[in-house]
């Protein structure tokens, strides 16, 4: 038995949980479902004793063990399944396995009596993996199993997965359900935390939905549908209130009230497409596939917003169009042009721009200053014989710090010193008001982190981009922000797109089915 | 024949040592560049113990101790304090060159060697000098005991955890940064045992005496991709190179410089892959918090 | 509103004096370590370290000749000082400053002793500094494509590197370049640049010559290059973060090489220093370990061209003095204690910057809400784990 209550967590100035709670009975599978950020992992954590609660209280077995760490969890026999490996990959299953319990025998390590205890475990619990083989050499889906295995030859009666299939084939999938029904069967106790909704409803006994840090429900799966649980992870509240719920509307008014800017193409939602993206497949270092066959095209004057959940190929997708990851097949046009080999700055100078999801990582380099930053993937057009023209580095620093309102206006300030709204705002600014003119914006989470105030003037800024006949690409996390924003949604899943629809007529309702897997195209 | 063999074994002695120890180190994630650093120390160290204490082992536990301090100070700077592993270790290199001079200085009263030493044997360089040498024994042994260690102890099995993955290792309870500091004091040991036997060898210290033999020993555990039995046959490759060359001086068939250069360069034809990419411990030089 | 203003404005103002006692508080700390070392070592020789130390400031600043000498080691520690932070600035670490600067040394005085007497110098000093440079670019350059290609780190390939151009040059001199009983060529005629006791005879004996204001210029060409020129932008991005630096349509791999060779040619110049202003000719081992001293120098300075300018004055300061102290204790006392400061250096920038972080965070105790961005992600040189 599990039992949370009132749980306060905070990083810094993010409020992770508030007050959140969870009642997990001996012997069931309990699904915590919720979007990204709802707070699920940070409470796992606090279960599994990597994390002390600011407050609240946690029991287990009918114990009070709030604020313990991860070394008396493993001895209360709660083991957790973290959502990156922790394996080392040039060892041996069994050596994974018995690494930090090892069996020695007169100062010598005991193989062949762990690869039996491991082998003895495997063919008990139905967690098929050559113990012999190193794990680098197994798939995603066996090393998967390793760490369960971990976790239960330490002896765990009580399993936590953080999102378990998010890397996982369907096969995969089901072996690990068949795997996961066995261990309760004999009595363990399985909490998983995932946020697609089919698997919720395929392995799960109940389920505690989670939103902003809170728990807003417990259900039996048995009672429930996929779209009431969708509609309690989004929060009814939001969508309806969302002032872009009819977003193609508010572009026009836009449009018809400003006058666009010289060379840009006309506000239309019919023209040519700017941007088309034809069957393309992307390989990352983990799958062959992440992005499998995609098709799309935007047009000038449109937003097309990608939802989904976040692993299903968008981030994939956003590098083979920004040039930043290779295309293994399918073709990228820009404008009629075919850029699928092109170089970063190539597809720049062609007027494609780009706010990359990690402006920490790609975004901004942060030691350098504002002005620096605000002319990165273009300082090749601030150049003057040879030197970098500081002279109009500096006017266009001071230009777009005052048209897009950045705080402190400082343009020799180290990025690194600004806030992460303000950051975003430099991004924004350089890519949307910067040195060369551009037809394509790609927005990969483009209000991710930053405060409210500059949320709404991101959100203007998109809309008045497309007003001015732009076609923009937007992927966000926020599904709400997809809502608010997109003339047209793409749902991806598994590397697919499985959904366009309308935006006008898009709900979270809608959407929920598609983005969690429970309904195919 | 045998003669050929002993010189070898007699050239490759001071390249098992500290490759065991650079084994032993790279393994658990620390850049063995230090190796020559230690050996210079610790054969200083021996020549000391040696020379005052009027007794070869007392030289030996004196190398060993030396080697070991040195390893500890690299371990102080780049396990507790988290200082760049490349900069430190050769800082120590220069360190040991210049700290062995000034006590040379100190306690000889000479810029260059010490006083002559007895060793373990008086005269003689051919095979049966050399097995009647303890330290060619433990010299032989060296890599086999890490091998051993490496691969049949728990102690072994975390330093390799530790090396590809500490916080994985971490996660599972193993105390990442006591195993370092361990291996640390255990490399600079061995290697320290490296520089004993080159002062017993040479009877006598001179100034710089490693010259660059801990840089040889590098590249063997390169050279054999931190995998004990090859470190072996690499370091009796590189000596068995040195060695045929000497017998060759005469004949003026190839140069010695280029048989120097022989480690270095299959050393950096290993660690560009043209035949089969030497891959290093994942968390190597890396900083761990 | 107002209140939000001030909060930023005192966050401002912290974050420049965090800045300045990150830059300087490192040295300092090293310097005091080093300090300590040197008292016990002069102590244990039985000298009182005033004297020591009043001895070394005399041999080294109290007289013409001593600043001369003082002046000739700086310069070469300047190109490998420099050669060593250009190769930091792009993330990577050229150990390989050594035999760079041997291989340049020795293409100059090669293309000397092809050259015809009497030549001017300033019509041949082209001549010779793209034979010097070209010779380190080469050096440089291998382990720069290594990595850019193969991924094989750079630190281990320029050490092997070292050895292995060291023992060409060394073969190269022995069989075919050497003056009989010696390991040096013959002296070059043409081109040979003025010692600074030309100029003002007080500085009489002393090695130091022209090549220093080669030194100033190629410093103030490379603070010029990696400050003020797109390629120095982009070079910067790549060591500081290659991420952004590839999503600014930089060539990472190319920035690599590129800064490797670059890098090697600047350490190859400073081959003239000996070659062409001091000796006239390559003697077999004149690096004499300036290259490695060049880390030293390059971690002082902060891998800043002007910081680095006052490292090698320091380090230089500190070799000659070793000599100047040498009646009262062994010379090699400042071997050691260059090795302490670059050991305490290394120990100290991250630790410094760990302390001041946790003070800050003690003081504001998280009021700011500035950046969200780990605060390990500073690139400052050395503090970081190599790539």
């Amino acid at each position: 038995m599990i039992r949370l209550t009132a749980i306060e967590k905070s990083f810094g100035p993010v409020r992770a949980n508030r007050g959140a709670s969870l009642d997990v009975a001996t012997g069931e599978i309990h699904a915590i479902v919720g979007e990204n950020g709802a707070g699920k992992s940070t409470l796992m954590r606090i279960l599994s004793g990597m994390f002390r609660p600011d407050s609240g209280r946690i029991e287990v077995n009918d114990r009070d063990v709030t604020g313990w760490r991860t070394a008396d969890a493993i001895a209360s026999g709660v083991g957790m399944v973290h959502q990156h490996f922790m394996l080392v990959p040039t060892l041996t299953v069994t050596e994974n396995v018995t690494l930090g319990a090892e069996i020695t025998r007169r100062g010598q390590l005991d193989l062949a009596k762990a690869r039996q205890d491991v082998q003895a475990l495997v063919d008990r619990t139905g967690l098929v993996v050559p113990v012999e083989h190193r794990v680098a050499e197994l798939t995603v889906g066996e090393a998967q199993r390793v760490e369960i295995l971990k976790t239960l030859y330490r002896g765990a009666r009580i399993l936590i997965l953080d999102e378990p299939t998010a890397v996982l084939s369907p096969p995969e999938v089901n072996e690990l359900w068949r795997v996961l029904r066995r261990l309760r069967d004999e009595g363990a106790t399985v909490v998983l935390i995932t946020h697609k909704l089919d698997e919720v409803m395929a392995i799960s006994d109940t389920i505690t939905v989670m939103r902003q840090g809170e728990t807003v429900g417990r259900l039996k799966t048995s009672d429930t549908s996929p779209s009431e649980i969708a509609k309690m992870m989004v929060g009814r509240d939001v969508v309806l209130a969302g002032s872009g719920r009819v977003p193609g509307e508010a572009g026009r008014v836009e449009a018809g009230s400003e006058t666009s800017r010289a060379g840009a193409l006309p506000a239309s939602r019919f023209s040519l497409p700017a941007l088309e993206v034809r069957d393309l497949r992307v390989a990352s270092s983990r799958r062959a596939n992440v992005v499998d066959g995609v098709s799309f095209a935007v047009a000038g004057g449109e937003i097309l917003g990608i939802a989904g959940v976040e692993g299903n190929g968008q981030t994939e997708l956003i590098e083979a169009i920004a040039g930043l990851r290779a295309a293994t097949s399918g073709n990228i046009l820009l404008a009629e042009r075919d850029i699928t080999r092109a170089s970063v700055r190539e597809r720049g100078d062609l007027g494609l721009s780009h706010i990359p999801e990690d402006r920490h990582e790609r975004g901004l380099v942060l030691e350098y200053s504002v002005a620096d930053n605000l002319i990165l993937g273009q300082q090749h057009h601030f150049t003057k014989r040879g030197a970098l023209d500081t002279e109009r580095i500096g006017s266009h620093a001071r230009e777009l710090i005052g048209t897009y309102d950045v705080r402190p206006t400082d343009p020799a300030l180290p990025a690194r010193a600004l806030s992460g709204g303000n950051q975003q705002k430099i991004v924004i600014a350089r890519e949307m008001g910067g040195a060369r003119e551009f037809r394509v914006l790609l927005a990969a989470q483009p209000t991710r982190g930053v405060d409210v105030g500059a949320i709404e003037f991101i959100h203007s800024q998109l809309r008045q981009a497309r007003a001015e006949g732009k076609a923009i690409l937007l992927v966000s996390a926020d599904l709400t922000e997809v809502l608010a924003l997109s003339d047209r949604i793409a749902v991806m899943y598994g590397g697919k797109i499985v959904a366009i629809v309308d935006g006008m007529s898009a709900t979270a309702e809608r959407l929920g089915p598609y983005m969690t897997g429970a309904a195919a195209a | 024949m045998i003669a050929f063999l002993a010189q070898t074994l007699r050239i490759a002695m001071p390249y098992l040592f500290a490759s065991a120890g650079g084994v032993v180190s790279e393994r658990a994630g620390l850049i063995g560049l230090t190796l020559e650093g230690y050996m210079l120390i610790a054969a200083f160290c021996a020549a000391l113990g040696s020379y005052f204490g009027g007794n070869p082992w007392l030289g030996v536990l004196a190398g060993i101790a030396g080697g070991a301090a040195a390893g500890l100070l690299y371990g102080l700077c780049c396990i507790r304090y988290r200082a760049n592993q490349v900069v430190v270790g050769i800082a120590i290199n220069l360190f040991a060159i210049g700290i062995t001079r000034f006590f040379l200085r100190l306690t000889f009263d000479s810029s260059s060697n010490s006083p002559r030493l007895a060793g373990f044997i008086e005269t003689g360089t051919g095979f049966f000098a050399l097995v009647r040498n303890p330290l060619v024994w433990l010299g032989v042994l060296s890599l086999p005991v890490v091998a051993w260690v490496l691969y049949k102890t728990r102690f072994g099995l975390r330093m390799r955890a530790v090396g590809e993955h500490p916080i994985a290792a971490l996660s599972v309870g193993v105390p990442v940064q006591r195993v370092r500091w361990f291996a640390v004091a255990l490399s600079g040991g061995l290697a320290g045992l490296g520089g004993a036997y080159l002062v017993f060898d040479q009877h006598q210290f001179t100034d710089q005496m490693t010259a660059g033999r801990g840089f040889i020993a590098l590249a063997a555990t390169i050279f054999g991709r931190w995998d004990p039995p090859r470190v072996a046959l690499a370091c009796l490759l590189f000596a068995a190179a040195e060695t045929l060359q000497i017998h060759l001086q005469g004949a003026q068939l190839v140069p010695s410089q280029f048989v120097e250069m022989i480690p270095y360069l299959l050393t950096i034809i290993a660690l560009a892959g043209v035949v089969a990419r030497a891959v290093p411990p994942a968390a190597l030089g890396k900083v761990y918090e | 509103m107002k209140l939000r203003w001030l909060g930023g404005l005192r966050g401002l103002r912290g974050l420049a004096r965090l800045k300045l006692e990150e830059a300087l508080l490192p040295p300092v700390v090293a310097l005091l370590i080093a300090l300590l070392v040197g008292d016990l070592l002069i102590l244990s020789f039985g000298q009182s370290p005033a004297a020591v130390y009043r001895q070394l400031l005399e041999g080294t600043w109290g007289n013409a000749y001593g600043l001369g000498q003082v002046l000739y080691k700086t310069t070469t520690l300047a190109f490998t000082g420099l050669s060593v932070a250009l190769a930091l600035r792009a993330g990577l670490f050229n150990i390989g400053a050594e035999s760079q600067l041997a291989a340049g040394g020795f293409a100059a005085a090669l293309v000397g002793l092809a050259l015809p007497a009497g030549l001017p110098s300033l019509l041949v000093l082209p001549l010779y500094v793209l034979a010097a440079g070209g010779a380190g670019a080469i050096v440089g350059g291998i382990p720069g494509v290594l990595k850019a290609k193969f991924g094989a780190h750079e630190v281990i390939t320029t050490i092997m590197l070292n050895f292995i151009v060291l023992a060409l040059l060394n073969y190269l001199i022995t069989t075919r370049y050497k003056v009989h009983d010696t390991l040096h060529t013959a002296e070059i005629k043409s081109g040979v640049l003025p010692r600074l006791a030309d100029f003002y005879s007080p500085f009489h004996g002393s090695a130091a010559n022209a090549v220093l204001v080669l030194a100033l210029v190629i410093v103030a060409a490379t603070w010029w290059f990696l400050f003020r020129t797109r390629a120095g932008f982009e070079l910067r991005a790549v060591g500081l973060q290659p991420p952004a630096a590839e999503y600014a349509g930089v060539n990472v791999g190319g920035v690599w090489w590129h800064a490797m060779a670059l890098a090697g040619a600047i350490a190859g110049i400073g081959g003239l220093n000996y070659v062409l202003g001091y000796k006239h000719y390559y003697e077999e081992g004149f690096s004499a370990g300036a290259g490695f001293l060049g880390i030293a120098v390059a971690l002082v300075g902060r891998s800043h061209p002007v910081g680095i300018v006052i490292a090698a004055v320091l380090f230089a300061t500190l070799s000659q003095g070793g000599l100047a102290v040498n009646a009262l204790v062994p010379k090699q006392m400042v071997d050691v204690l260059q090795a302490v400061v670059i050991i305490s250096m290394a120990t100290a920038v991250p630790e410094v910057r760990r302390v001041l972080l946790a003070v800050r965070r003690e003081a504001g105790s998280g009021k700011r809400e500035a950046s969200t961005a780990p605060p390990n992600r500073t690139p400052l040189p050395f503090s970081r784990s190599t790539p």
